[in-house]
């Protein structure tokens, strides 16, 4: 069961926005319309956030990224399309039965934070509860325990004004925390904090999600910025989303060339993790001889072997180099890999041993086990966005984990 | 009735006269015809109430009551404050202008009240409607530009000479910038906070009280301080009509070619406008430093807060430039 569900949404704002409407469903282009004196802000939008996703929007502005949150929860009205949060449709609801959903269902936080600047903090973040009629005793508890888990504790008695930039948007993460909502929006909201600020409170914010597994819908329009956050990423360009996918899918492959213009920005090196560029890694014992070692490499098409002890945990790495040059059996040739690092590191971080040493890393589950290899070379493949050799599709992997182990 | 256009040689003129003059007469003859009723229970109720209002300011001795209006000027603003008060009503009571003075005064208090009570909630609906926005804001030119004594002769007509005229044409002299800044004011809350209460599933009436009112409240008092300057200065040209207060003074002295009277009353006047303003604005501020408002106010919170800051993220320079803490 989806969390949010968006339909054939249009919003169009000025003058005869059902002409319009009509105008763009037959085909005619945002300039069209806007020449007519009408203005499409979101064009036909349909898409599916699962419990539990970050779902960024990511776009410039005024390609209809924020138009398109504020008809999530019903502060803008769309022309036509349906939303709904879970079973309820939020554009067929108004009046007491649309707050009663923004109460219980859907929340959010705002770019410039919103917070109320003659109340004091724990006070802001009880604002949900207190909406909702609940006695203050039990709303400043849920309000205090909110603040708590964005680290704002003794902070409870300031004024919004009293608190930096960063602090007053971990008080609106906090109110929308305590509004005890399934479903979190998010307006560009770390976009106005300062870039060191702003990478605390993402690391926050994916901590956070990490314990309580709420539906995020995130909208910024820093494509590092949804990278970083996002399980799944839609690109919004004049009001029409041009690109859906995991950061993986559309780094790898940007669709058309606006997107393509964008990704030039992206850091990759903190998007591509070692899982990404790694092949799987065939082992062999550390008593094989080399022929026989050579013979797995050549079977495997691999560059490189791990080689595991009795209870199959990595001793060190040989390339098919070493083998030919070795004598008596395989530990005479065995070197320790560059670097053993875990499937989620992030490129980032294995330039700096891959660089170092011309042998691969080897990439190990939590027991020492090897799960892959990585060639330094695959590293600034992935890192220059060219399809690099050394990756290989699911399906081939598992072949080979499969062949590996057999 | 004289023929005001005799002055402007009409004959000349190409367009037909249109006697708005007369209407406006037909008018207001009507008015007096249909609703007496009405107009004898607004006099009443007001004289009623000036009178009351006036009663009590005198129930104290003057020294007394001066005392008291020092004392609440350095809670709510400071000690120098409060010395100039104590100072400037105390030199009223030695011109002997104490008792016009407290006249004038519960006049202005009416008046404001009345005034207050309309502006606000038609503000408030000014500020929600383009419409009512429209419609209200030619009411208010007319009110603010036509000259003021022009309001007298109606107001004489209606409930003759004396303190009620005079408090209805403060009333409708004062009002406007009451309506006007509670508008400005509600209509420059920040959006998105407005919005923030809308997401949170406020009601209308949740996000007026609750966000709206006590963000435009520096605006909305600012227009309050406004309209008991406009009462004050309105209420002294209502001694034209009978007005009980320094307004009287003010007439006698110019019918007297009394120069030393006129200044003493004229000098009351200064020193309760000042007062006033003073009280009022303060209202609208944030509290004085040094004030006994904001100690009292800051021990409050030092007592609640305790425990020490936590040094991180305490960046300055990383607010927004357009945040919400206005």
């Amino acid at each position: 069961m989806t969390a949010l569900r968006v339909d054939g949404l249009f919003k169009v704002f000025g003058r005869h926005p059902d002409e319009a409407m009509a105008r763009l469903r037959a085909g005619a282009t945002a300039d069209e319309i806007r020449a007519s004196g009408a203005t499409p802000a979101v064009i036909d939008v349909t898409l599916a956030v699962e419990p539990g996703e970050i779902f960024v929007v990511m776009g410039l502005s005024g390609s209809g990224k924020s138009t398109l949150i504020r008809t999530l929860n019903g502060l803008l009205e769309p022309t036509a399309g349906t939303v709904h949060v879970g079973d309820d449709e939020i554009t067929a609801l108004s009046g007491k039965g649309l707050r009663e959903v923004r109460q219980r269902r859907i929340s959010m936080v705002f770019q410039h934070f919103a917070l109320l600047p003659h109340r004091s903090v724990v006070d802001n973040a009880a604002y949900a509860l207190e909406v909702r009629g609940i006695d203050r005793r039990t709303r400043l508890a849920a309000a205090t325990e909110a603040l708590e888990m964005v680290g704002l504790e003794g902070q409870a008695d300031k004024r919004p004004d009293e608190l930096s930039g960063g602090m007053q948007q971990r008080v609106g993460l906090a109110r929308a925390l305590a509004s005890e909502a399934d479903v979190l929006l998010m307006d560009e909201a770390f976009s106005a904090l300062d870039p060191l600020i702003r990478r605390e409170m993402q690391d926050q914010l994916l901590e956070l999600q990490a314990r309580l597994g709420k539906t995020i819908v995130f909208i910024t329009h820093d494509l590092n910025e949804a990278m970083r956050l996002g399980d799944r990423i839609a690109i919004m360009r004049d009001g029409r989303i041009v690109r859906l996918g995991t950061p993986e899918q559309i780094l790898a492959d940007p669709g058309d060339e606006y997107v393509e213009r964008f990704l030039a920005d992206v850091d990759r090196s903190r998007v591509f993790t070692a899982s990404d560029v790694m092949v799987p890694a065939a082992t062999v014992l550390a008593g094989s001889q080399p022929a026989a070692a050579l013979e797995a490499l050549h079977a495997h098409g691999s560059f490189a072997l791990a080689v595991v002890d009795g209870d199959g945990r990595l001793v060190g790495v040989v390339t098919g180099a070493d083998l030919l040059a070795a004598s008596g059996n395989v530990v005479a040739a065995v070197r320790p890999p560059a670097a053993r690092v875990a499937a989620g590191t992030s490129l980032a971080e294995l330039l700096a041993p891959a660089g170092a040493s011309d042998a691969p890393v080897a990439v190990v589950d939590d027991d020492g086990r090897p799960c892959g290899l990585v060639d330094p070379r695959a590293v600034l493949a992935a890192l220059a966005g060219a399809g690099s050799d050394g990756r290989v599709s699911a399906d081939d992997r598992a072949e080979l984990l499969e062949g590996s182990r057999g | 009735m004289a023929e005001p256009t005799a002055v402007l040689a009409a004959e000349e003129s190409s367009l037909p006269r249109v006697p708005v003059g007369e209407w406006v007469d037909t008018a207001f003859d009507w008015l007096k015809d249909n609703f007496d009723p009405v107009f004898d229970a607004v006099a009443t109720g007001t004289e009623t109430a000036v009178e009351g209002v006036t009663d009590a300011l005198l129930f104290l001795p003057p020294l007394l009551f001066a005392a008291i209006l020092a004392l609440l000027a350095v809670f709510v603003r400071s000690v120098v404050f409060a010395i100039g008060s104590l100072v400037g009503l105390l030199l009223i009571q030695s011109m002997e202008l104490w008792e016009p003075a407290m006249q004038t005064l519960a006049l202005v208090l009416v008046a404001t009240l009345i005034a207050i009570v309309v502006a606000i909630p038609v503000g408030i609906a000014a500020a929600k409607s383009s419409r009512v926005s429209g419609l209200v804001r030619p009411v208010l030119d007319l009110m603010q530009t036509m000259p003021a004594f022009v309001y007298l002769i109606p107001a004489v007509t209606f409930f003759s000479i004396g303190l009620v005229p005079g408090v209805i044409t403060t009333i409708i002299f004062a009002l406007p910038p009451g309506v006007r800044l509670t508008e400005l004011g509600i209509r420059q809350v920040d959006r998105e906070t407005v919005e923030a209460g809308h997401a949170f599933g406020s009601s209308p009436w949740q996000i007026l009280r609750g966000i709206e009112l006590p963000l435009a409240r520096p605006t909305i008092m600012a227009g309050v301080n406004q309209v008991i300057m406009l009462a004050l200065s309105m209420a002294v040209i209502a001694g034209f009509i009978g007005a009980p207060g320094l307004g009287q003074i003010v007439v006698t002295s110019i019918s007297r070619l009394n120069i030393g009277l006129g200044f003493e009353a004229g000098l009351s006047v200064v020193i309760l406008a000042i007062f006033l303003d003073r009280l009022t604005a303060s209202f609208g501020e944030r509290p004085v430093e040094g004030g006994l408002r904001s100690r009292l106010m800051r021990r409050r919170t030092a007592r609640t807060v305790g425990a020490p800051v936590a040094a991180e993220d305490a960046t300055p320079g990383s607010r927004p430039t357009a945040g919400a803490g206005v």
